[in-house]
């Protein structure tokens, strides 16, 4: 009952200071320096009669890590999940407002979703190779997008492997079951299988959540490697993760962004109160 | 009375008995149930026992080699055999393959992915296929096919076509109800996993899906070939039964020229022998009777077994 009545007062302040964020970002102090890859203006979404989203407005920028925090159920893999649409596969989902991938319309009519996730890869929270060699789990996305020449899927592969810092652990054994490799390893395989239809943004929702420690460090690392060249939108628990990979960050709530800025500005002086509280640990 | 206060030292064996009064109840009332089961599962499988002992022990007695490969004798019964039953049952479960498996499979994949009033109207319509009568199905392709067949091509009615679509017609609810559930048991991970890499949901059920749920499928197919196998209402209908081996044609395919059944002409099956002989005056087809049963009992058990390899080989994947 406590909680309720707080969070009342909280959705309060939570409109002033929303306005006052907002305006931070139209001056440029929080906008991020680099090119817009995602943008949202007014995105509300829907599962049936849940209003997941409400009114979100982000700028994500290209080729940066941006990450995505709040407590469990605030509408952060909802978000995620809009970008490259694998919020489709629900019934009764309903989304309004702009959410644009280069200026385009995600949810245009003429958009094709076997095209948009080909440009938007995606890492989940488990991971989850499929039951087949680990080079045909990487030469599953290419070939279904019509490569198909021996040399080149070789080429891919290695290209693929390197590129998810997993090559010298695997490249002996590529024709080996993909289950035969620990977690962090397979998640990694699964970062290569992303990058190997070469996408432009990789989605990652809480994609060290079922690893150890020591794979968390390595998909970290790889995840710095990775923003040269991808632009990447990391949904995550855990937020020294938040803190320690990427460049920007914004804060959910009960479907609300409550608050988006650089990472450091948002963990050393979150502008919102309630981000204040989850990052010092009060709730969530 | 606080729960601290009933620590067990300070209990006398009175106060203990009270207090699991009820524990004896309920242990009785456990064991009970527990006597119940293993009553009931012995009585099931000691039907199935008796069933095979007296198949066997009678059916082995009259087993010869005769059987599989000769046809049968009408002047001396005891000489003849039923390798035109054999071949007749091979040749039907065949064709019903031919037709149902397309069928099945992809109407269990429709039933999988389809949703609206549509999909469930599918889904109710495959469990009342289901239920229908086998020899309801058998009189269903007399009047479709049988029938209309015979009164423009005299002799082509009764043929291994409409035994075939007969037992198709049996097999299709089973096999989409079984790929429907094996398809359903596949982690949805595997499924994001390809669409999120682009993968249309065709791609996804063909590459990824099927692949993971073959060993239950296969199952499906094999135990509803099993269920068919010894189907005999609806051929009584269908086939007519025959005397002699199915006639064969030739026929020229990519160059290479062999011969292949012919699949509209009368053809012979086991569970109709076997009812033909076991009906009979004859006290030799009495007995041949007995020994076709077994060998169609033997041809169930081999599909059925097969369906375990099947989905052994499956979970050693996993």
């Amino acid at each position: 009952m406590r909680y309720k009545s707080e969070t009342k007062i909280m959705a309060q302040d939570t409109k002033i200071d929303m306005s006052r964020s907002v305006s931070a970002n139209r001056n440029g102090v929080e906008a991020p320096p680099a090119r817009v890859k995602v943008k949202a203006e007014g995105v509300d979404f829907y599962y049936g009669g849940f209003h997941a989203l409400k009114n979100v407005n982000i700028r994500i920028g290209e080729r940066q890590v941006t990450a995505l925090i709040g407590p469990s159920g605030c509408g952060k893999s909802t978000f995620l999940r809009t970008i490259n649409r694998m919020n489709d596969l629900i019934d009764g989902t309903r989304l309004t407002g702009a959410l644009t991938l280069d200026g385009r319309d995600i949810y245009d009519k003429s958009v094709d979703v076997v095209h948009l996730r080909k440009r938007v890869g995606m890492v989940f929270q488990k991971p989850n190779p499929f039951p087949m060699s680990i080079y045909d789990n990487i030469c599953y996305g290419p070939r279904i997008h019509g490569t198909r020449g021996r040399a080149e899927l070789d080429e891919l592969v290695e290209a693929s492997l390197k590129g998810a810092a997993l090559w010298e652990e695997v490249k002996d054994k590529l024709k080996k079951s993909a289950f035969a490799l620990s977690g962090g390893q397979q998640q990694r395989l699964c970062i290569a299988r992303a990058i190997a239809v070469k996408p432009d943004v990789i989605l990652m929702d809480e994609p060290c959540s079922a690893l150890d420690p020591n794979s968390t460090f390595r998909v970290e690392e790889l995840i710095s490697e990775l923003k040269e060249q991808y632009t990447i939108i990391i949904v995550t628990h855990n937020m020294q993760q938040a803190a320690r990979v990427s460049d920007y960050t914004g804060f959910w709530l009960l479907g609300e962004l409550k608050e988006f800025a650089p990472t450091e500005q948002l963990f050393s002086q979150p502008a919102v109160k309630e981000t204040e509280d989850f990052v010092r640990g009060r709730f969530g | 009375m606080s729960t601290q206060n009933l620590a067990p030292e300070t209990l006398s064996h009175d106060a203990l008995s009270k207090r699991d009064g009820n524990l004896v109840g309920r242990q009785f009332k456990n064991n009970l149930m527990l006597g119940l089961c293993i009553v009931a599962a012995g009585i099931g499988l000691l039907s199935l026992f008796l069933v095979l002992y007296f198949l066997a022990s009678q059916g082995l007695r009259y087993m010869s080699w005769n059987l599989f490969t000769k046809l049968p004798d009408a002047v001396e019964p005891k000489l003849g055999g039923v390798a035109n039953s054999l071949l007749g049952t091979l040749l039907l479960l065949l064709g019903a393959c031919l037709f149902a498996l397309p069928i099945g499979i992809l109407g269990g994949i429709y039933q999988l992915e389809a949703k609206g009033p549509f999909a469930n109207l599918v889904r109710f319509m495959t469990d009342v296929l289901n239920g229908i009568p086998s020899i309801v199905i058998g009189i269903f392709v007399y009047a479709v096919w049988v029938y209309p067949v015979s009164q423009s091509n005299p002799g082509k009615g009764f043929s291994v076509f409409a035994g075939a679509f007969a037992l198709g017609i049996m097999m299709i609810p089973l096999i989409m109800r079984t790929t429907e559930e094996m398809l359903r048991l596949v982690p949805g991970t595997m499924r994001e996993a390809s669409l999120g890499l682009g993968a249309t949901r065709w791609r996804t059920m063909w590459s990824v899906v099927l692949p993971i749920a073959k060993g239950g499928v296969i199952t499906g197919i094999m135990l509803s070939l099993a269920r068919v196998a010894g189907e005999t209402a609806p051929l009584l209908f269908t086939i007519l039964g025959s005397e002699f081996y199915p006639s064969m044609q030739p026929v020229n395919f990519l160059g290479m020229s062999f011969s292949i059944p012919v699949f509209n002409e009368p053809v012979d099956a086991l569970p109709l022998r076997v009812y033909k002989y076991a009906s009979g005056p004859d006290t030799d087809q009495n007995n041949q009777a007995w020994a076709t049963a077994l060998i169609l009992i033997s041809l169930v058990l081999i599909f059925s077994v097969a369906a375990r390899f099947a989905t052994k080989s499956n979970i050693e994947e996993k």
